[in-house]
């Protein structure tokens, strides 16, 4: 990467991204467990969007029944591994928490998932039994969380599932656009196994458009379900947008999360632009990989910010500085990105998404040195691939499907995830894509009656 | 500063905390530990038959916070040789006047042995004696301990042997795994006990190992049963202390044994008729060092209450204790939930709805959702007080004291035998509508 002349050792590399919540030992285990009161009808359960029934995985631990524990998570969420390390559990499970109300620490339902399933992955139990096949069989594209819960719940009731995959990694942003510090690729890829276990396939690096075309594959299965995710981030359309060392974030995080550890440079002053999750990955990661000063450039102010509270709490323990109010206009630099052209905004009326309009104010451009810029500008859905698919349309930017069932106006195509919800969790891809596998399971066991 | 010393039966203490005659009792060098630390006294571990202690003694019971709320244990008396132990007990005593040192005895079932350890026993200088009819395990089965303290007859008669020849107080310290602790009590009494010591352990198994299938602990592949303490057997202690206390012919005081941690647990067993306390799984489980909260706490509480001694309250429950026939039926109570406090668990509404008696609805509250109490169905069971868990957050509301009414004096109202319709109609009359 240009402008990456600064590199950390490996050793270091472990240590910056070693795990900001560390895998509970057994017995820290159970203790946490025990902590749980058991709540009946319970808001952690409620609030997660797979619906996980949370009190009664943790009084299995508790009991030492970890098998048992994993099976209730992954009957439910079957990325449960995942989204125990990923998932924002301070606005979901956790957040919900009576313990808040008890003046309490909640209990760590995230560290506790991860227990319980990596325990069961890791002593090899057999969580799922598989049923006698059906004969029928279902295309995915794309291999993100959406495809994967989809299949796999599929594979549960006896469908055979074939998933295409662009890329040579299988598993989308979860494996791929994941803060390090969070989860691993080479986790993310022994969950995926376990998936591959129950029968489903998955073509890494087969193209669907154009090494296999949507009409093979409509004719090729009972159902298709498309989870193709968004596609690339927002032109940011600013003079100087070429230069060396402006990045999309999706990319950066790619790299360094799959390049061996120690490879992947960044530059001496980093510049970050946008103001979501995204942005603080980015930015943590550039602070983690050696940047020595890593900046955050948003045009609202603090208090719009997308990004969640934890996660910019994230940013600032890791020093990175913030200016609000600032957008850049143009990108300087002969070939290479040498500083950013930024203007200062202020606030007008609400827009339509009721955070207030910024509007540049005039006279303030000044200027901020930087030899990298990442962008985080949020991403959009590859409308391009989904106007090729016979009868699903676009709306709002997105797949237009039902949110329930993952219908779209092609009766034997479903879609759900990111590609129809836009930008959202992996918690909220696994339960789009088991609500279709239900659908789809229910729509061709009517078809054979 | 409120005065914590007691005198039980002659025996001076300046608090009424006493090691029980256990492990923590075993020696001098314990004893002088656990007096430097204040204890007011000890009970001496039991010397007597000669013994030999497997390894593998214990099995805890943990709670999922708590560890030890139970402890059990197969050792036996003191395996350290007789003579050493009288020398020991003769040296503390010496060296602590104002502490009461007590021996505790255990020989076979021979008047002559027991006249001549009496007598060996006294030439100590201790305070007193203890006979343990007590150890459910081991000695039982060489008819010692709790084979005596079973039998009300051999109460009585090694009590004689031992009052005939002694000059010093005799405690006997009786054993739970009878059907009723008054019998032993009051033979003890008739063949002339000063006083009574309750509980020794209860005959328990503590658990299997799920990997092995032997119990816990494991003695090489085999287990036995044992003598269970701790926290886990205070109610059990309570009631046979009250049991006691109430019985007009036992009428001796009374050494209260069974789960004492703390100066809270102290003041029950003395408010229903312990003079004296004594401790021992607290102990193992935390060092002698606790004494100093067990005193402090009492001391403080007293203040509080504006009592200058603690053998002022001793017995004060003992009034309140009634049989169930003497109840007030009419007395109602209704469960209250606090919503602002109620932080949602719905503990209190699932067991009142799975296993009570469904009174308890989820309504709309500040836009969530509360249980709340259907208090004309309410029993007034307390389930649902003592699931939840925040702190004063379901109250029991006395609803109405005016009427009363016993079952002896319903019994003594309505024609017997006593009918359905005849009770359900007195019921009618006073509101209570059984569901």
């Amino acid at each position: 990467m240009t402008g990456s002349e600064i590199k950390i050792t490996p050793s270091e590399y472990q240590s910056n991204f070693s795990d900001i919540k560390p895998a509970l030992s057994e017995s820290a285990a159970i203790v946490e467990a025990s902590r749980c009161l058991f709540c009946y009808d319970a808001p952690c359960t409620n609030i997660c969007p797979t619906h996980i029934d949370v009190p009664r995985f943790i009084k299995k631990i508790m009991t030492g029944n970890y098998l048992g524990s994993a099976q209730t998570i992954l009957e439910e969420n079957i990325l449960g591994e995942s989204c125990g390390r990923v998932c924002p559990v301070e606005v979901l499970c956790e957040g919900a928490c009576v313990m808040h109300d008890k003046d309490e620490l909640p209990i760590k339902i995230g560290q506790l998932q991860r227990f319980a399933t990596s325990w069961s992955r890791e002593n090899n139990k057999k969580v799922f039994t598989l049923p006698p096949p059906t004969g029928k069989s279902i295309g995915l594209v794309g291999s993100g969380p959406a495809s994967l819960s989809c299949a796999a719940n599929l594979a549960l009731k006896g469908y055979k599932t074939i998933i295409y995959e662009a890329d040579k990694i299988p598993g989308g942003l979860n494996a791929v656009g994941v803060a390090e510090y969070k989860i691993k690729l080479k986790d993310v890829l022994n969950e995926i196994a376990l998936i591959e276990e129950m029968g489903v396939e998955i073509l890494t690096g087969t193209e669907v458009g154009k090494d296999i075309s949507i009409e093979e594959l409509l004719e090729k299965y009972d159902a298709l379900f498309i989870g193709i995710g968004l596609g690339k981030t927002k032109k940011i359309s600013i003079p100087g947008e070429n230069l060396n060392g402006i990045y999309d974030t999706i990319d950066f995080v790619k790299e360094y999360k799959t390049k061996p550890p120690g490879e992947v440079g960044v530059g001496k002053r980093v510049i970050v632009i946008g103001g979501g999750n995204t942005s603080v990955d980015a930015a943590t990661a550039a602070k983690r990989l050696g940047a020595k000063e890593v900046t955050v450039i948003y045009r609202r102010s603090e208090s719009e910010m997308p990004a969640f509270e934890h996660e910019y709490d994230l940013a600032k323990a890791d020093g990175v500085l913030y200016r609000w109010l600032t957008n850049p206009v143009e990108f300087l630099g002969d070939e290479n990105i040498e500083s950013v052209k930024c203007v200062r905004m202020e606030l007008g009326k609400p827009d339509d998404s009721g955070r207030r309009q910024p509007k540049p104010v005039k006279g303030s451009e000044f200027t901020i040195p930087a030899d990298m810029v990442l962008l985080a500008l949020g991403q959009t859905a590859d409308e391009e691939f989904i106007n090729k698919i016979p009868g699903v349309t676009v709306s709002n930017g997105t797949i237009a499907a039902d949110p329930l069932t993952g219908k779209t106006s092609n009766p034997k195509i479903f879609a759900g995830g990111d590609a129809v919800h836009g930008a959202k969790e992996v918690v909220d891809a696994v339960q789009a894509g088991k609500l279709a596998a239900y659908e789809i399971i229910k729509q061709l066991s009517e078809e054979e009656n | 500063m409120a005065d914590l010393s007691i005198d039980f039966c002659g025996i001076k203490s300046p608090n009424p905390y006493w090691l029980a005659s256990a492990p923590p009792s075993n020696s001098a060098y314990q004893v002088h530990k656990a007096f430097e630390a204040g204890w007011g006294g000890a009970v001496w571990k039991t010397i007597g038959a000669p013994v030999m202690n497997t390894f593998n003694r214990y099995g805890g019971l943990d709670g999922p916070e708590q560890k030890l709320i139970g402890l059990n244990n197969i050792e036996l008396i003191s395996d350290r040789n007789i003579e050493v132990n009288f020398k020991e007990i003769a040296e503390v005593k010496k060296e602590w006047p104002d502490r009461a040192v007590i021996a505790s005895l255990m020989v076979e079932s021979d008047r002559d042995v027991w006249h001549d350890i009496v007598k060996k026993t006294e030439d100590t200088g201790c305070d007193g004696i203890e006979l343990n009819y007590g150890c459910p395990h081991g000695m039982s089965e060489r008819g010692m301990g709790a084979a005596v303290g079973q039998v009300p007859e051999y109460c009585a008669m090694i009590t004689e042997w031992v009052s005939e020849v002694s000059s010093i107080p005799v405690i006997v310290k009786l054993t739970p795994n009878v059907t009723d602790v008054v019998m032993p009590a009051r033979a003890a009494v008739k063949g002339g006990a000063d006083s009574l010591s309750l509980i020794n352990t209860i005959n328990s198994i503590i658990g299997v190992d799920l990997d092995t299938f032997e119990t816990v602990p494991s003695v090489g592949g085999k287990g036995t049963h044992g003598g269970f303490a701790g926290p886990a057997v205070k109610p059990i202690a309570l009631h046979m202390v009250s049991a006691i206390a109430r019985d007009s012919e036992v009428g001796v005081p009374i050494s209260g044994i069974g789960g004492i941690s703390t100066w809270r647990d102290a003041v029950e067993f003395m408010l229903l008729g312990a003079t004296s306390v004594q401790v021992c799984t607290a102990v193992m489980h935390y060092g002698f060092r606790i004494i100093e909260d067990l005193t402090d706490g009492m001391s403080n509480w007293l203040d509080e209450k504006g009592i200058s001694s603690i053998t002022e309250i001793i017995g004060k429950t003992v009034e309140k204790l009634t049989d169930f026939s003497q109840l007030n039926l009419l007395y109602r109570t209704t469960a209250r939930i606090d919503k602002d406090k109620c932080i949602s668990c719905n503990l209190c509404y699932i067991v009142c709805e799975d296993t009570a008696h469904q009174c308890i609805d989820l309504n709309p509250y500040n836009g969530g959702v509360k249980p709340e109490v259907r208090e004309d169905d309410c029993v007034g069971c307390r389930l649902c007080a003592m699931v939840c868990p925040v702190h004063e957050c379901i109250d029991m509301v006395e609803l109405d004291k005016s009427n009363s009414k016993t079952w002896k004096e319903l019994e003594g109202e309505l024609s017997q035998p006593m009918s359905w319709d005849d009770l359900r109609q007195f019921q009618k009359k006073h509101g209570i509508e059984i569901h």
